[in-house]
């Protein structure tokens, strides 16, 4: 699809995809303005898959499981890191099953979901295999809840790649997303003051400012 | 909003500031004086003779404290710079408004007029609370007039010119809002200040700048550029124009207030050979317990909506800056009191 815009792009990273996904600006924040707040659900993540990188691959029956596995993807100029892979060896091919560690709990929408098909989509290149199923492990649930691998996900995550692209190159910042509830939960909030950009009031504050002299 | 954190002043001479692990040490001849973690610290701030390690330094710029020193006098020397934060995109449209007459101008004159505004309102205040004085209901007047013109300014240095003009007719009454007779106030004098009312300002404005400069830096802001002050080697002009803003509802209320609340002495004050005035000691830390105090009461901030402590100010200010520059919104919006 975007072979030769691929080529000229820098590599994304496939964390990004869920940025992009959740809030475009958020995504334009952290990799066109290189801001980055931590907080508690941040660094909790990030404790998290200190644990789960630190693992050792393992080899259970015919599943071999690797950790922190790197991938990438020429196709779709992607790189990134699996959090755990398991290499089925048991049937007559090679069964790759890719999970993705989450702290909290399953989203509703689709942003975890992306990140897992893109690592899906780079293992399929680099392995030339097809993968249709993979898992998120949530922490507060502590289990795993499969994810098919469909088109649906799929052009999702190619639509994801695009806006990012397309963020990067202009080097704007959109406008905060609709969904208030999600800046209730985004470490960046407090950089961001999405409320004053949502409704920008700066020119009535300065002329209110310029004004309040010739009244009294 | 972000966390305030505290400002670690170290004032005792002879004194050396280190690490030991993840907290800050001061130590004098040998004695551990006092022991902060460093989780807690954002600033820290050394007058005089204090020497600091280079690990503590190396540590401080890693972590994004800032560590900035001062003469004993409270006179700015140098600030240790870490790594570079924020985006280079964002600096490139600073600089490129910064070369920009007009749009430089656009911003400027914002600035201006909110100095002005507020030090109309501090005087306005005073006729609120002390009655009807002539002087005092002219300037006022007069700062309306100036306002009204800063609205309409055409270059920055017109904008400099009727901010001059503004700050003349504002510290021509600025006695009169100083209770009492044992201060005396004609007019601001700099470099150095030969009473003490002046070299209290002086203080306040150099700690309060330094302050802008931390907000600015933390934004990903250039302090180093402005839009009112120009550029001139070693001048954090981009500061200095945050600061306008501060100066009358920041800086001079709160001088003003210990003042009258006569919580310094004309003894607080040492007069050097020269005619220099300058705090003593124990005045510059009683100053700095009073500022620190001061930034962790809170204010509703008027055009965020939101209570922030007053010691966020400079970094709300540099954010809506930064906001601004970038496009979010179409004007500046600078800190008012009511």
């Amino acid at each position: 699809m975007m072979v030769a815009e691929a080529k000229e792009m820098e590599v994304l990273t496939i964390s990004a995809l869920q940025h992009v996904a959740y809030c475009p600006r958020q995504f334009a924040l952290i990799h066109v303005e290189q801001v980055w707040e931590e907080n508690f659900f941040t660094a909790h993540g990030q404790v998290l898959h200190q644990r789960v990188d630190a693992g050792a691959a393992e080899q259970r029956g015919n599943v071999r499981s690797e950790r922190a596995v790197s991938v990438y993807s020429t196709k779709l100029g992607l790189s990134g890191k699996l959090d755990l892979l398991e290499v089925d060896v048991s049937g007559e091919n090679t069964r790759y099953f890719p999970v993705e560690y989450k702290r909290g709990k399953p989203k509703v929408e689709d942003w975890d979901r992306i990140q897992l098909c893109a690592q899906a989509m780079c293992l399929e290149e680099m392995r030339g295999i097809r993968i249709t199923e993979g898992a998120m492990w949530y922490w507060q649930e502590r289990k795993r809840q499969s994810v098919q691998i469909d088109q649906t996900l799929r052009d999702a995550t190619v639509s994801a790649i695009k806006l990012a692209r397309e963020i990067l190159l202009s080097g704007r910042t959109p406008s905060p997303v609709k969904e208030k509830s999600r800046c209730k939960a985004c470490s960046l909030n407090e950089l961001c003051v999405p409320d004053a950009i949502r409704k920008d009031n700066s020119a009535n504050y300065v002329e209110q400012m310029f004004h309040q002299g010739v009244h009294a | 909003m972000k966390k305030l954190l505290n400002t670690l002043y170290v004032t005792r001479q002879e004194t050396y500031v280190h690490k030991e692990r993840d907290t800050i040490v001061i130590n004098s001849a040998g004695e551990k004086l006092a022991q902060f973690p460093a989780l807690t610290i954002s600033n820290i701030l050394c007058f005089g003779q204090v020497s600091v390690s280079p690990p503590m330094m190396g540590y401080c710029g890693e972590n994004g404290i800032g560590l900035v020193f001062y003469t004993e006098y409270g006179r700015f020397l140098a600030r240790m710079i870490g790594k570079q934060t924020g985006n280079v995109l964002l600096r490139r449209t600073q600089y490129r408004l910064a070369d920009d007459p007009e749009k430089a101008n656009a911003i400027a004159r914002v600035m201006v007029g909110a100095k002005i505004a507020n030090a109309r309102t501090v005087l306005m205040r005073e006729i609120r609370n002390h009655g009807e004085h002539a002087n005092i209901s002219r300037a006022v007047e007069q700062l309306g007039y100036s306002l009204k013109s800063c609205q309409f300014s055409q270059s920055v240095p017109q904008t400099m010119g009727i901010e001059g003009d503004a700050a003349a007719t504002y510290f021509s009454v600025f006695n009169g809002l100083i209770r009492g007779s044992r201060f005396q106030f004609n007019g601001r004098i700099r470099r150095p200040a030969t009473d003490p009312v002046n070299a209290l300002l002086s203080f306040i404005y150099s700690l309060i700048t330094q302050e802008c400069v931390s907000a600015l830096m933390g934004v990903g802001l250039d302090p180093y550029v402005g839009f009112l002050h120009q550029d001139r080697p070693g001048r954090p002009s981009l500061a200095l124009d945050l600061l306008e803003e501060f100066r009358a509802s920041w800086a001079d209320r709160f001088v003003l207030t210990l003042l009258n609340r006569r919580q310094l002495s004309p003894q607080a004050f040492v007069t050097e050979a020269s005619g220099a005035v300058r705090l003593t000691d124990d005045t510059r830390k009683q100053v700095l317990v009073a500022f620190q105090e001061r930034k962790q009461e809170e204010v509703v901030h008027p055009y965020l909506q939101e209570k922030v402590p007053y010691g966020l100010l400079p970094h709300c200010q540099a954010l809506l800056l930064a906001r601004h520059l970038r496009g979010d919104m179409e004007f500046y919006t600078p800190y008012l009191i009511k």
